[in-house]
């Protein structure tokens, strides 16, 4: 190894460190922006050593270093455009719709690589060859995937469950044509035209199986294909013996991995579960044994909802799904403001699956200033419903159900708000409809519970109007 | 098998090990900059689109390197821009707690 050569790897390794150090700082809100700069200047780094290692290689083709600049030039102000612009509602798809690219640029890697050694196809080792096949497989699986289900988070495809008849049957014949073409590939009985089949084959396999899968397993799906693109990317390393790569591919495939575990376990559903698709139709009533179906429920208005609010001495916010669709995070955070000026003690109960990606519902509040000491998880906060006044459902429905302590339903099991144990809730929803569990949610025709049927968006106006009026 | 793959695999598996336990120190809070800045890290794919370049030598070649670093570029820029953007709004609400 020449002094250049070492002096590459050592900076690439400092590369990766940065990686590390920037994942490892974002376990604090106070350090997570420091964290994503010291990852951000080790990519700048990584990137900058790259053209000098290419430079000192002098083997680029000048058609190369033209369709690189002019790709990094269109890519880049894409990039940045879309970043700047995207409403902090839209996160899950812009995430989704960066993971897929990233997942494609991946598969061309693997596809690129095996175009360039087309002559010599029959020396190459089978690690090479192998990891082609993966990193293409799971690249496309991973760009078309992530497009479907960035397109169904934005609502340009229906965000229920859209199944192909023999959707199953189709995907499973595709995924043995690929495997299949892979051996031929891997066996030197074909070159990039067979991986070109491969591709095909597996961006098909990445539509057929996401589009049955329901909006309210998207979080976790992001999650999967997350990690799916840092495999993917792994991959591409190893085709390329890069050590940046590996190393870096392999912290997002763990970080995704982790990621949907910790979302499959808050919603209660097993991954192959969600995989296989279907859940959340949403329309259907399903018959709780031991419920309350066909119950009263109790209206409350806007005015006597607001009179009991400025009357508490502690009140939960719980803002849920509905919160983030009509996206009114900013009338929920001026509300518990003018609250606290009237010396109400306010916080936020925050499901991890509130919003539509992991942690989604913090970036919401953050974006509307709710002050961080305000915002509690499950854990923190479900031992303090007891000692509550009031809580306020905005939006959540089957993450406060009652009926998951019990066992024998749909929910049962699944981590809850124990929004019941306080004192009274006052629930803004836009109808009695049911969540994604399909299931009607006891905590509405509980004696404790009244219902302030609106928008999220509206109602929340409607009790801060009330507030000022009646309690000023 | 050669020792160059062995010590590949290794730091593959050792990477991975390491991603575990970083990761699973973040509070729920900061999930979602989390798997943003995380799909930020695997923009390092287009340093990978720059070593292919250098490979490239035919028309067909030179496309695949277009999109391939299109793709990549939008993936590293857009994610790291739109973490930051995210984690200054954590900044500023523990600023007005203070």
């Amino acid at each position: 190894m020449s002094g250049f050569d070492t002096t590459v790897h050592l900076i690439y390794l400092a590369c990766a460190t940065c990686f590390v150090l920037g994942l490892h700082l974002m376990n604090t809100p106070r350090t997570a922006r420091r964290g994503n700069q010291v990852s951000a200047a080790g990519m700048a780094v990584a990137v900058l050593v790259t053209v000098v290692v290419l430079i000192d290689d002098g083997r680029i083709a000048a058609g190369a270093v033209i369709a690189l600049a002019a790709g990094a030039a269109t890519g880049g102000v894409a990039g940045l455009i879309t970043a700047r612009r995207v409403r902090m509602t839209a996160m899950p798809q812009l995430v989704s719709l960066f993971n897929a690219v990233g997942g494609g640029a991946a598969a061309l890697i693997a596809l690129g690589d095996a175009m360039a050694h087309s002559a010599d196809l029959a020396t190459l080792p089978p690690q090479t060859t192998i990891t082609t096949v993966l990193d293409l497989i799971i690249g496309a699986v991973t760009l078309s995937g992530s497009l479907v289900a960035s397109g169904k988070l934005a609502g340009l495809i229906p965000g229920r469950p859209l199944v192909v008849p023999g959707g199953r049957w189709i995907a499973l014949l595709l995924t043995l044509v690929s495997a299949g073409l892979a051996g031929l590939y891997l066996t030197h009985h074909g070159g990039a035209g067979v991986l070109g089949g491969v591709a095909a084959a597996a961006l098909a396999v990445g539509v057929l199986l996401t589009l049955p899968i329901g909006g309210a397993d998207m979080p976790v799906v992001i999650s999967l294909l997350n990690a799916c693109t840092g495999t993917a990317v792994a991959m591409a390393g190893f085709i390329l013996d890069s050590g940046p790569l590996i190393i870096a591919g392999a912290l997002v495939g763990a970080a995704g991995a982790i990621l949907t575990q910790l979302m499959a376990t808050a919603m209660n559903r097993s991954i192959g579960a969600i995989l296989a698709g279907g859940y959340g139709t949403g329309d259907e009533a399903v018959a709780i044994p031991g419920g309350t179906a066909g119950a009263a429920v109790r209206e409350i208005s806007a005015e006597d909802a607001a009179l009991q609010l400025a009357y508490a001495h502690r009140v939960v916010v719980v803002p849920g799904y509905g919160l983030a669709a009509a996206q009114a995070q900013h009338e929920v955070v001026a509300l518990a403001r003018a609250l606290k000026e009237r010396g109400v003690d306010v916080s936020y109960g925050i499901h991890p699956v509130a919003g539509r990606m992991p942690g989604h519902m913090n970036v919401l509040l953050a974006e509307a200033d709710a002050p961080y000491e305000q915002l509690r998880d499950l854990d923190e906060i479900n031992p303090e419903f007891p000692g509550t006044d009031i809580v306020l459902v905005v939006g959540a429905n089957d993450v406060t159900n009652p009926a998951a302590r019990r066992p024998g339903n749909p929910v049962s099991g699944m981590p809850i708000l124990d929004v019941d144990k306080a004192r009274s809730v006052i629930v803004i929803k836009r109808s009695l409809g049911h969540g994604y569990a399909g299931i009607d949610n006891e905590l509405y025709t509980l004696p404790g519970t009244s219902m302030l049927f609106a928008d999220a968006k509206k109602g929340l106006g409607a009790l801060l109007a009330g507030l000022r009026e009646y309690a000023s | 098998m050669s020792v160059l793959l062995m010590a590949d695999i290794t730091v593959f598996v050792l990477s991975v090990l390491v991603g575990f336990e970083v990761i699973s120190k973040v509070p729920a809070t900061l999930h979602t900059p989390l798997m943003s800045g995380a799909n930020a890290i695997h923009g390092i794919v287009f340093v990978g689109v720059m070593l292919l370049a250098a490979t490239a030598a035919s028309v067909l070649g030179y496309v695949v390197v277009f999109v391939a670093a299109a793709f990549a570029a939008m993936n590293v820029t857009g994610g790291y821009v739109v973490t930051d953007r995210m984690l200054t709004m954590f900044r500023t609400g523990r600023q007005v707690r203070s």
